[in-house]
């Protein structure tokens, strides 16, 4: 089983598609939440009940946008090559490994693209969330949400690094910057709205 | 009662899976086989093969299942060679 699996993804260039999904819907999570709770913290909002419910819902739109535009452009995206496969061989392919994998793969790249923006988005809120359930922090949980959000950014940076072959420290620097770009902006829109 | 010795098949497949896993996966379906497979032609999204498969007692359906299911079309049947074990009684 295991191996029909990885054989279907291996046929479809699964791994590598949703390693890039992951990555940049990834990137769009953490960054976001680092905009919500930058945003929050800017403008002094005290109620943790508020920026969880806030996160909360911009991680699970994330998720939901992340799965649905991934499984749609990527099972039309698999239906052309198949259609082209099937022109090039003169034949039906529905038996074959190919239809299969024209299946299963947008399924496992939407997984990826929705679960990314999920998973650490619930990293950055944990923070938060253990302050709202009454754990004591050594720092206040915004701040840590907020450190939390500039080393994964940074990781992800590393994680690109390391699959371009780029220096990995430079790689991750360069997304630190961005992110630290993006906190920037948003403290100077607060600071303009003041 | 005879059996099929050898096959030579005429294949058109796409560029994946490879001719290595293709040979492998058709290996797999036949006990104690040979299998051998040449690439004849390159075009832009399919190659035409020839695999040759030496066995004791090869099924043809099912490797030509096999194909099918590699997203293969068998185009002809090249050569065959069929052993018998009962006494010759022309």
């Amino acid at each position: 089983m295991f191996n029909k699996i990885h054989f279907l993804f291996k046929l479809a260039s699964t791994g590598d598609i949703a390693r890039r999904y992951f990555v940049t819907n990834g990137f769009d999570g953490a960054l976001a939440m680092l905009g919500l709770i930058i945003g929050f913290y800017g403008s002094n909002t005290t109620s943790t009940t508020i920026i969880i419910t806030a996160c909360f819902g911009t991680a699970i739109a994330l998720t939901i946008s992340g799965f649905v535009s991934a499984y749609i452009s990527e099972s039309a995206e698999r239906k052309k090559e198949l259609d082209e496969l099937e022109q090039a061989l003169l034949k039906n392919m529905n038996d074959s490994a190919h239809a299969q994998a024209a299946k299963l793969a947008p399924i496992f790249i939407a997984a990826a693209n929705s679960l990314a923006p999920l998973i650490i988005s619930l990293l950055i809120i944990l923070p938060i969330w253990l302050s709202h359930l009454g754990v004591t922090l050594p720092i206040q949980a915004s701040l840590i949400s907020i450190i939390f959000a500039f080393i994964i950014l940074f990781s992800l940076g590393v994680f690109i690094g390391r699959l371009n072959g780029q220096f990995w420290l430079w790689s991750g620097i360069r997304t630190l910057i961005i992110a630290i770009i993006t906190a920037g902006l948003i403290l100077g829109v607060e600071k303009l709205l003041e | 009662m005879s059996s099929l010795r050898r096959i030579v098949l005429d294949v058109l497949k796409p560029h994946q899976p490879s001719i290595l896993e293709f040979a492998d996966t058709i290996a797999n379906q036949c006990d104690n086989s040979r299998v051998k497979i040449t690439v004849v032609e390159v075009d832009e999204k399919t190659e035409t093969i020839v695999i040759y498969i030496d066995g004791i007692d090869i099924s043809y359906s099912s490797i030509e299942k096999t194909i099918i299911k590699l997203g293969g079309s068998v185009h002809s049947i090249d050569e065959v060679e069929v052993s018998s074990v009962n006494n010759c009684n022309v």
